[in-house]
Formats: C-alpha cells, sequence, structure tokens
C-alpha cells in the first residue's frame, strides 16, 4: 500500500501570515480600479456640473410626467442634470475584450488542470 | 452524524446541531436575497434603462432556477457544511474547492457589507426626514453587524427563526406597496405611459444590464450552507430554495412594476433604496414608515444569512486545512462556527465604511457569478462520475444537461455584461483570485491531508 502524505504542522506565526495574505490581497483588488478610475471619474464629474449649468427640462428631454416626478422628489433640472448626463461609455475595446476572455479562460483551465492533478493523489490515497 | 474537532488538537468532537426545517431554509435564501428587490436591482435601470431591467430579471431569473436545480441535487447528496465548496472537493479537486471556498466567503462578506452600508444610509434619510441632516452612518454600520454576529455566535436556531419572522415582514411589504399602487388602474399613481422610455443604449444596453440583474436573486444558494445543520437535507434543501427562488421571481417583477411607473428611470438607476423613495413618493407616511422599515429588515435579514454563510465558508476551509486550522472550530456550548464568524466581522465593516457600494456589489456578483459557472461543469462531471444509479441522491432534477448548458451560456452572457461599464473591476477581481490561486498551490497545500479531502461514502468515481 502506498504511503500517505504527512503534512507538517503550521504554527501560529504562519497562520497569522496566511489570513493577512488573503486579506491583503482583498483589499488590493477592491482598490486598484478606483485608483485607475479616481482621474477619469474626477473628470467626468466636473465636466457634468458644468454641462448641467443651465440645463431645463426641454435640454433634458424630461415629459411632463418625468418632470412632475423629478420635483417630486426634490430635483430641479440643474440637479436632474447630473444625473440625466451621467451615462455609461459602451464602446468595446477589442484588445481589452480579449485580454479580458484569455484571463478568465485561462484561470479556468489552469485551475481545472491542477485540480484534476490534485484530485487523482486524493483518489488514490482515499481507494489504493 | 458530521462530526468537527473543537479547537486545533484538542481531540475532544463535537458536530453543529441538526434543528432546521423547510421553512429556515426559505428564510435563509430568501432573507439574503430579499433586500436585493429593496437597493441594487435597480443599477440594471442604470445600465440599459428600465425595459433592459424587466429583460435582466426574467432572464437572470432562468440562470437562478438552473442554479437552484442543480444545487438541490448536488446538495441534497453531499450534505455537509461548507455547501458549494464541499461539492468541489469530492467532484474537481482541491484547487477549486479553495477558489469556490473563496467565492462564497467574498461574496457573502461583501454583501454583508453592502447590507451594513445600505442600513447606515438609510438611517442617513431616516433622520433627514426628522431634520436631522448629516448623520454619520458609521456608528449604525457597526452596530448591525456586531449584533448580527453577536446573534448568530449564539446559535443557529434563533439566527435564522428571526430571520424567517423578519424576511416574511419584508416580502409582505412590497406586496402592500404593490397593492397600494392600486396596480390596475394606469395614470392614477403609476405612470409607466410617461415614464418608460426606449432602450436608452440599445441592444447593448440590455446585456449590460444583465451584470447588477443578478442582484435581484444573488445569495439564494446559500442555502446549501445549512446542509449540515437541517433535520432532512434531501426534502429541506429542495423545498426551501425551490420556494425561494419562486418567492424572488415574484418579488422581483412587482418591484420592477413599482419602481418604475414611479421615477424616472436616470434616477432609479442610481438610487440607494429605491423602493423606500417610491413610498415617499406616494405622500403617505404610513407607507413609508413601512418601507423604511422593510428595508432596514430586508438588510438585516440579509447581513444575519451573509454572516452565516460566510462563517460557515470559512469554517470549511479552515476545518480542511485551506486556511490555517484555527479557524475550522466550534462553540463548545453554543455549536457555532465562532472563531471564524468573530474573524469576518472586521472584514465586513471595513468593506462597509469604504462607502463604495458599486464596487462593493461588484465584487460579491462576480464571485457568485465564477461560483455559478463552477456548478455548470461540476453538474456535469457528478452525473458522469457517480451515475444516478450509483449512489444515493435525496433529489435528480429534471432535464439534464439542459440546465447545466443554459447555466454556463448565461455566465458568460453575464461575465461580457460586466466587461461593459466594469472592465477594470473584472480584471483585477481575477487577478485576486489568480494569485491567491497560485499562493494556494506553491504555500498551502502542503498543509493538506491528501485523503481527508474524501469524507463521502461513495465508491470509487468513474475515470479515477
Amino acid at each position: 500500500m502506498k504511503k500517505h502524505y504527512s503534512p507538517p504542522s503550521q504554527g501560529i506565526f504562519g497562520q497569522i501570515f496566511d489570513s493577512l495574505f488573503i486579506l491583503v490581497l482583498v483589499y488590493a483588488s477592491l482598490m486598484i480600479p478606483l485608483l485607475l478610475k479616481a482621474e477619469e471619474k474626477a473628470e467626468s464629474a466636473a465636466a457634468a456640473v458644468q454641462a448641467a449649468a443651465n440645463a431645463t427640462w426641454e435640454s433634458l428631454g424630461q415629459n411632463a410626467v418625468q418632470q412632475a416626478q423629478w420635483i417630486k422628489l426634490g430635483y430641479g433640472p440643474e440637479e436632474a442634470a447630473v444625473l440625466i448626463n451621467d451615462r455609461f461609455d459602451y464602446t468595446i475595446d477589442p484588445l481589452m475584450l480579449v485580454i479580458t476572455i484569455a484571463v478568465i479562460a485561462g484561470y479556468f483551465i489552469f485551475m481545472l488542470t491542477v485540480s484534476k492533478r490534485q484530485y487523482r493523489e486524493v483518489i488514490a490515497e482515499k481507494f489504493d | 452524524m458530521a462530526t468537527e474537532k473543537i479547537g486545533v488538537g484538542s481531540g475532544q468532537r463535537i458536530s453543529m446541531l441538526k434543528v432546521l426545517n423547510p421553512f429556515h431554509i426559505w428564510a435563509l435564501g430568501v432573507g439574503i436575497v430579499l433586500v436585493g428587490e429593496f437597493m441594487g436591482w435597480n443599477f440594471t435601470v442604470g445600465k440599459g434603462g428600465a425595459y433592459a431591467s424587466l429583460i435582466a430579471c426574467w432572464v437572470i431569473g432562468l440562470l437562478y432556477t438552473c442554479v437552484a436545480m442543480i444545487d438541490s441535487e448536488v446538495t441534497s447528496t453531499v450534505a455537509a457544511a461548507g455547501g458549494q465548496y464541499t461539492q468541489a472537493k469530492h467532484i474537481i479537486g482541491p484547487l477549486m474547492a479553495f477558489n469556490v471556498g473563496l467565492y462564497l466567503v467574498m461574496a457573502y462578506t461583501m454583501l454583508c457589507a453592502a447590507d451594513a452600508l445600505v442600513v447606515g444610509d438609510l438611517m442617513k434619510s431616516g433622520a433627514a426626514v426628522m431634520g436631522y441632516a448629516d448623520l454619520d452612518t458609521r456608528p449604525f454600520v457597526v452596530l448591525t453587524v456586531a449584533f448580527l454576529a453577536w446573534l448568530n455566535y449564539r446559535g443557529v436556531f434563533m439566527t435564522l427563526t428571526i430571520n424567517l419572522v423578519i424576511t416574511f415582514l419584508a416580502f409582505m411589504s412590497l406586496v402592500v406597496l404593490f397593492i397600494a399602487v392600486n396596480p390596475l388602474s394606469q395614470g392614477d399613481v403609476l405612470q409607466h405611459q410617461g415614464l418608460l422610455t426606449d432602450l436608452p443604449y440599445g441592444w447593448i444596453g440590455v446585456v449590460a444590464a444583465l451584470q447588477f440583474g443578478m442582484w435581484y436573486y444573488l445569495g439564494i444558494e446559500g442555502t446549501c450552507q445549512a446542509a449540515e445543520e437541517v433535520r432532512s437535507a434531501g426534502r429541506s434543501i429542495p423545498l426551501g430554495t425551490m420556494g425561494g427562488i419562486m418567492t424572488l421571481l415574484v418579488a422581483a417583477t412587482i418591484t420592477w412594476f413599482v419602481a418604475t411607473g414611479l421615477m424616472p428611470w436616470q434616477y432609479l438607476g442610481q438610487a440607494v433604496t429605491p423602493m423606500y423613495d417610491a413610498a415617499s413618493l406616494l405622500g403617505n407616511t404610513n407607507l413609508q414608515l413601512m418601507l423604511f422599515m422593510a428595508t432596514a429588515f430586508a438588510a438585516i435579514a440579509s447581513a444575519n444569512g451573509c454572516i452565516n454563510d460566510a462563517s460557515r465558508a470559512w469554517f470549511s476551509l479552515g476545518r480542511d486545512r485551506y486556511m490555517p486550522v484555527f479557524f475550522g472550530a466550534i462553540h463548545p456550548r453554543y455549536r457555532t462556527p465562532y472563531r471564524s464568524i468573530m474573524f469576518l466581522v472586521p472584514i465586513a465593516i471595513s468593506f462597509a465604511f469604504t462607502g463604495l457600494l458599486d464596487q462593493v456589489i461588484t465584487f460579491s456578483i462576480l464571485s457568485g457569478l465564477l461560483g455559478y459557472t463552477f456548478m455548470s461543469f461540476n453538474m456535469v462531471k457528478f452525473r458522469k462520475m457517480w451515475p444516478l444509479e450509483s449512489i444515493h441522491r435525496g433529489y435528480i432534477h429534471p432535464f439534464h444537461p439542459l440546465p447545466a448548458i443554459t447555466l454556463f451560456v448565461l455566465c458568460c452572457a453575464t461575465y461580457f455584461a460586466t466587461f461593459l461599464g466594469y472592465g477594470a473591476s473584472l480584471l483585477s477581481i481575477m487577478a485576486f483570485y489568480i494569485v491567491a490561486s497560485l499562493w494556494f498551490v506553491f504555500r498551502r497545500y502542503q498543509y493538506v491531508k491528501r485523503a481527508d479531502q474524501f469524507t463521502m461514502p461513495w465508491p470509487r468515481p468513474k475515470g479515477y
């Protein structure tokens, strides 16, 4: 019978390090997109405020019903213009799309390949 | 009955209590998700307009129906704490299981943070109505998470019984709001003719809306986390999960109908508490108060369920040494994974303190989406490795492999939807999971006992 793998025991400092490592990774991945977008957002916010000056319901394309609901919500045309002019840009950058597809596909392929190898070890120890 | 070690090296073995019934499972699933009808779903309107939101609601409803069907079969067969994580361990392998465990922890912890943010914002809105402008939301965020963590620490039965009550009340408030707007009489209260517009971004906006469409249902798969604590997994999990998805389909449709008939899509697409805003527009103080309470209940129920699920996933990772073994402990008196519960409290609070609702929601959604992608090929492998007659299943879902294929296709569409508008976040979150995977393979896996990763009393899988 094949000898079972016996893992080393981990000390308290190793356990603390491993927990903190994952935490730092999470915070980094949450913050990086914000840092990348911060400048872009500041520019678009400034542009939106500028565009909102002197806005009217007509220039914003709001009909009578929409105007009435904006007013009930406490918004005048200039405040509403900031929300109305804040639009998504769905222009697709083909290179970024290809990179994104490659990253997601590569991640799953790597994970399934390594998992399969590890799973064979598990099954061998369990059933052989 | 499953058994777990109390602590590292203590040698004393103890199990979680089997006290839950199908209603608790319904409350766990719907409780986590229902807050999505009170906030977050409306970002679909911002990404594609009102009609895009309705299409996303139904298309993503189909995705979650597939999730519920697959989950019901696999969980009723692999009835253990950790849910999909334990399934991945038995069907795909350790690295996949580690990733699935992380998906669950991140999806639920981020969702808990978003819930706490909503409670804080709601208190601020309520204070503003009463004349106290600029209320500091942070004490409410801390209080919400700390109180719910304490509840979770003390025991699962009380935790989910409270969820059952407040989830039911929150759901009924949506029904009352629906009746109050006189839905059969257009133009009386609801103004769909004047407020609904063509698709502002065209059909690409409809695809883009699929991203936040997940918020209508995100977390229903959390029912699996209680598999080790239900009295009959084969009965309770399918009943609670499928009942939950039906409840959510009704709630999502009501929510869309009421909100889009009251608010311009540009406002609705960026509102933090849209259903409370909808009630405020009706000019009825009782309704406004009811929706204030209901939004708070929904957010609290969701945060409560999230702490329950995230801590069980983290506990399972610790128990199997995928994470430090310190976390794989159960409280000797309350029978709860208390160390995992306490560890996740400051994390949820700090995420909530960032105030980045859409960023936190995107992390949660993407973690969920990665988990659903796993479920599609996990189901196909499960049927191949253990055909129907080879092991006892608590429930067998119909039309296999159609739900798995549909789920995979819809997951791909939702990745593309996230790329539209949140491409940087998508790549950043993928980078997190890639680095974490490399860390697991090259450092953490050395601490994992190989044979302990397979604990089900099943025969050797076909092909291995």
